[in-house]
C-alpha cells in the first residue's frame, strides 16, 4: 500500500496527519488478506466494528423473540377467557384446544416467563447492549486500531452465537424449554423430574448460559486490556469519554461476577447429573422422599445473586455512559461534573458487589444480616442521584437538539428516576415483606433496568447509526417510536405498582381463583393492550433500522453531530484499522462544547496558547 | 496470522505486552471462580452435616510435582531468551512430562479418597472436594494443551528468538505458574479447612 492521501479541505484529517502518532500501520500492515472473502469480512470478522454490528443484529433478533413471548403471556393475563387457537401455528401443542377454545398451556406459560427473562437479561441487554457499544466505541473513542486481541473478540461473538443457538433449539423441545424462572433456583432447576422443563430444557439452559459466560469473559478481558493498554497518545484515563468509563467498569463487573455464576452452574450440573446434593435437602416429589440430603438451596441463591446484582449494573452502566455522551453532544454543553460522573460509576460498580442479598430478604437470610444489605443498597441511591443531578444540569440552559437520540436519552433519565425511586422502597427489608414477589418488583426492575436500558440502547443506535452504517435512520419514525414507547412503557408498568401494593403475586398463570385480585381484570387488560401497542412500535423501529441500512439518508460529512470524540474523525467507510494513516493524538477532554465562543472543539485539536483546559477546575 | 499485528503494542504506553496483560486479567476471573467455590465450601461447612477426611498422600506428591513443573518452565523460558536451545527444549519436554504426572497423581489421589470412603455423593464435603480438584485438573489439562502447542513450535519452527515468540512462550509460562499457585492454595485450603 502506498502513502495515504489526505484531502486538504478535511481539516481534521490534516490535523491528524500533522500531529498524529505514526505507528507505521502501513509498513507492517498486510492489507487484511483475511477480509478479502465475504466470510472473512462479514462472518468470521475480526474487525471490532463488524463484530459490534453482529452483536447488535443478533440482539435485535433476540429482542423480538423475547418481546413476542411477553405478548403471549400478557394475553393470558389480560384476556384469560380469550380463544388463542390462532396461535397454534406458532406454539403448536402448547395451545390446548378444548371445545373449540384454545388456551395457553400452564406449563408453557412458565416457560415463556422464564425464557423472556433469560433472553432479555443476558442476550439482549448484556450482549446486545454492552457487546455492541463496547465493541464499537472502545477502540474508536480511544484511538486504537482494534481490540487488544481481535481473535478473542471474534470468539466472544461466536460463543454468544452458540449460546443463542442452543437456547433457540431448547424452545422447540417436546418437553419445552426451562420453566423454573430466569434465576434457575433449585430444586426446580436441580431435579429433572421436578417439572417438564427441568429435564432437557434445563440441561440446554445451563449449556447455553455456560457458553454465554465464556463469551462475556472473552469480551470483558479484551475491553479491559484495550482500555488500559491501547489508548492513543494524550488519552489519559481522565480524558476518556464517559461511555468508555462505563464500558470499562461494566467489563470489570462481568469479569468478577460471571465466574461466580459459572461455579454455581457447575454445582448445579453435579446435582443434576452426578447425584450430589449441593443444593438439595429433604425433598418430596409426589409424596416420595428423595434420598438427597445435606445441601442448601439458599447457597445457590447466594452464588446466583452474587452475579445477579452486578448483572443489573452490567446492564445499566453502558446505558448511563451512552446517555452521558449523547446528552452532552446534543445539548451542545460540556457534561456537568465529569469527575463526579466517573466517581459515581466507580462507586456504583463497587457497591454492586455488596448488596446481593437484598434479592433474598424473604428466602431465609438471617434478618440481622439483612440490615447491612439494606444500608448498602440504600447508599447506591447516592451515586445514582449524583448522576441524575448531573444529567439534568447538563440539559439546563443547553441548546438542545430534540432528535431521536436525544429524546431517548432524556427518556432514559425519566425512566431511571421513576424506577430508581421504587428501588428505595424495595431495598428496605421490612417493606419487602409486603412487596416481595409482587408486581411492584416487576414494575420496578422493568422500568429501571429494562426500559431505561433499552432507552440507552435506542439512544446509542440512533446516535451512532451513521458511524455503523454510513447512513441516518429516519427521524420521523424515530420520534414516533420515542413518544409511543415512552407513553406506552409508563402505561404498561405504572399500573403494576398498584397491583403489587395490593399484593398481586408475580409469575401466576391466572388470578381467576383469587377473590382479592379478581377486580384487577380490567387493569390487566389495559396493561396487555398497552404492551401490544408498544410491541408494534418496536417493530416500527426494526423496520426503520433495516430499511435505513440500505436506503437511509447518506452520511455526507464525517462528523454530522459536531461531536468531539475520536470516532467521528475516521473516514465514513473506515476499514479495519480505523484511521488510514496516523492515529490521532488527543490534546483535550471530550467535552469542549461552547468553549471560547466555539461550538465544539474536537479532541484532536491542540490547545491554543494560553487556553485553559475545559476540565480544569 | 497477520491480523494480530493490527494492534502492535504502543511503545509510549506499554511496559507490559497487552496479551500478557489480558492473561493477568483473565486470572482474576479464574480466581473469582475458585473463590466462589471455596466460599461456598466455608458457608456450607458452617451449616453442619459435614464429613471430615484427610488428604491422600498423593496430593502431597502432586504439590511437589506442580512446583517442579513451574521451575522447569522457568528454566526453559530463561534458556529460550538466552538462546540456549538444548536446555530450552529439554526443560520444556520435562515440564510436559511433569504436568502429565500431576494429572496421574491426582487420579490416584481421587481413587485413594474413594477407597477411604469419601464418596462424591455421600456428603457435601466430598462433593466439594471432587468438584474443586476436578475443576482445577481441567485447568491443568488446558495448560498441557498449551504445552503441546509450545512443543510443536519448539520442534517444528527454526530456533529464532523473536519478540513475538517470547511473548507467546511467556503466556504459557505465566499460565502454568498461575495454575500451580492455584493448586497450592486449593490444597492448603482443603487440608487446613476441613
Amino acid at each position: 500500500m502506498g502513502h495515504h492521501e489526505v484531502d486538504p479541505n478535511d481539516s481534521v484529517a490534516v490535523m491528524i496527519e500533522e500531529t498524529g502518532y505514526d505507528d507505521h500501520f502501513h509498513d507492517h500492515h498486510h492489507g487484511d488478506k483475511y477480509q478479502s472473502s465475504f466470510i472473512g469480512h462479514y462472518i468470521f470478522s475480526m474487525d471490532h466494528k463488524i463484530i459490534a454490528r453482529q452483536f447488535l443484529i443478533t440482539g435485535i433478533f433476540w429482542a423480538i423473540i423475547g418481546a413476542a413471548m411477553s405478548i403471549v403471556f400478557r394475553l393470558q393475563l389480560g384476556f384469560p377467557e380469550a380463544d388463542l387457537t390462532w396461535l397454534r401455528p406458532f406454539l403448536g401443542k402448547w395451545i390446548v384446544v378444548n371445545d373449540g377454545i384454545g388456551t395457553l398451556s400452564q406449563e408453557f406459560y412458565y416457560a415463556l416467563v422464564t425464557m423472556h427473562g433469560t433472553i432479555l437479561v443476558f442476550f439482549v441487554l448484556t450482549a446486545g447492549l454492552s457487546g455492541t457499544f463496547s465493541n464499537l466505541l472502545i477502540p474508536l473513542q480511544l484511538g486504537a486500531r482494534d481490540m487488544a486481541s481481535p481473535f478473542l473478540n471474534m470468539l466472544s461473538y461466536w460463543f454468544f452465537f452458540l449460546a443463542g443457538a442452543v437456547m433457540f433449539y431448547s424452545l422447540f423441545l417436546s418437553t419445552g424449554p426451562f420453566s423454573g424462572g430466569w434465576t434457575g433456583y433449585p430444586p426446580l432447576s436441580a431435579l429433572p423430574q421436578a417439572s417438564s422443563g427441568s429435564g432437557t430444557g434445563m440441561t440446554l439452559w445451563l449449556l447455553s448460559l455456560t457458553l454465554f459466560v465464556v463469551s462475556v469473559l472473552l469480551g470483558g478481558i479484551n475491553y479491559i486490556t484495550t482500555v488500559l493498554n491501547l489508548r492513543t497518545k494524550g488519552m489519559s484515563m481522565w480524558r476518556m469519554p464517559l461511555p468508555i468509563w462505563a464500558f470499562f467498569v461494566t467489563a470489570v463487573l462481568g469479569l468478577l461476577s460471571f465466574p461466580v455464576l459459572a461455579s454455581g452452574f457447575f454445582m448445579l450440573i453435579f446435582d443434576r447429573s452426578l447425584g450430589t446434593s449441593f443444593f438439595l435437602n429433604e425433598i418430596f416429589i409426589e409424596g416420595q422422599a428423595l434420598d438427597r440430603v445435606g445441601g442448601s438451596p439458599v447457597l445457590y441463591q447466594h452464588l446466583f445473586w452474587f452475579l445477579g446484582h452486578p448483572e443489573v449494573y452490567i446492564i445499566i452502566l453502558p446505558a448511563m455512559g451512552i446517555v452521558s455522551e449523547v446528552l452532552s453532544v446534543h445539548a451542545r454543553k460540556p457534561i456537568f461534573g465529569y469527575t463526579a460522573m466517573v466517581l459515581s460509576i466507580l462507586a456504583i460498580g463497587f457497591l454492586s458487589f455488596i448488596v446481593w442479598a437484598h434479592h433474598m430478604f424473604m428466602s431465609g437470610v438471617n434478618p440481622w444480616l439483612s440490615n447491612f444489605f439494606v444500608v448498602f443498597t440504600l447508599i447506591i441511591a447516592v451515586p445514582s442521584a449524583v448522576k441524575v443531578f448531573n444529567w439534568i444540569t447538563t440539559l439546563y440552559g443547553g441548546n438542545i437538539r430534540f432528535n431521536s437520540a436525544m429524546l431517548f436519552s432524556i427518556g432514559f433519565v425519566s425512566m431511571f428516576i421513576s424506577g430508581g425511586l421504587t428501588g428505595i422502597f424495595l431495598g428496605n427489608s421490612a417493606i419487602d415483606i409486603q412487596m416481595h414477589d409482587t408486581y411492584f418488583v416487576v414494575a420496578h426492575f422493568h422500568i429501571v433496568m429494562g426500559i431505561a436500558a433499552f432507552f440507552g440502547m435506542f439512544s446509542g443506535v440512533y446516535h451512532w447509526f451513521p458511524k455503523m452504517f454510513g447512513r441516518f435512520m429516519n427521524e420521523t419514525l424515530g420520534r414516533i417510536h420515542f413518544w409511543g414507547t415512552l407513553i406506552g412503557a409508563y402505561a404498561i408498568f405504572w399500573p403494576m405498582h398498584y397491583l403489587g401494593m395490593a399484593g398481586v403475586p408475580r409469575r401466576y398463570y391466572s388470578f381467576e381463583a383469587f377473590d382479592a385480585f379478581k377486580h384487577f381484570g380490567p387493569m390487566n387488560q389495559f396493561i396487555t393492550i398497552a404492551a401490544i401497542i408498544v410491541f408494534g412500535l418496536q417493530l416500527l423501529f426494526v423496520i426503520n433500522f433495516f430499511y435505513s441500512i440500505f436506503k437511509g439518508r447518506r452520511m455526507k460529512t464525517k462528523n454530522p453531530w459536531g461531536a468531539n470524540t475520536l470516532e467521528w474523525t475516521t473516514p465514513i467507510d473506515a476499514g479495519h484499522g480505523n484511521w488510514p494513516g496516523k492515529i490521532p493524538v488527543v490534546h483535550r477532554w471530550a467535552y469542549d462544547y461552547g468553549k471560547d465562543g466555539k461550538e465544539f472543539i474536537p479532541q484532536v485539536q491542540p490547545m491554543e496558547e494560553g487556553e485553559v483546559a475545559g476540565d480544569h477546575h | 496470522m497477520e491480523v494480530a499485528d493490527i494492534n502492535k503494542p504502543l511503545t509510549f504506553r506499554n511496559r507490559i505486552h497487552p496479551w500478557i496483560f489480558a492473561e493477568l486479567v483473565s486470572f482474576a476471573s479464574i480466581i473469582m471462580m475458585f473463590g466462589a467455590l471455596t466460599s461456598a465450601y466455608i458457608v456450607k461447612k458452617a451449616a453442619g452435616n459435614w464429613l471430615e477426611y484427610s488428604m491422600p498422600t498423593h496430593f502431597y506428591f502432586s504439590s511437589a510435582v506442580v512446583i517442579l513443573t513451574s521451575i522447569l518452565l522457568h528454566i526453559s523460558f530463561k534458556s529460550f531468551v538466552k538462546k540456549n536451545e538444548v536446555l530450552y527444549k529439554t526443560c520444556l519436554v520435562l515440564a510436559f512430562v511433569s504436568g502429565i504426572s500431576f494429572i496421574v497423581l491426582q487420579y490416584y489421589g481421587w481413587n485413594a479418597l474413594y477407597a477411604a470412603g469419601v464418596d462424591l455423593k455421600a456428603n457435601v464435603s466430598g462433593s466439594f472436594m471432587y468438584l474443586i480438584t476436578g475443576l482445577h485438573a481441567l485447568h491443568i489439562l488446558g495448560g498441557l494443551a498449551a504445552l503441546v502447542v509450545a512443543m510443536i513450535h519448539a520442534f517444528s519452527l527454526p530456533f529464532i528468538v523473536t519478540e513475538k515468540r517470547k511473548v507467546r512462550y511467556k503466556l504459557v509460562c505465566y499460565y502454568w505458574h498461575f495454575v500451580d499457585f492455584l493448586w497450592i492454595y486449593l490444597f492448603a485450603f482443603l487440608m487446613f479447612y476441613k
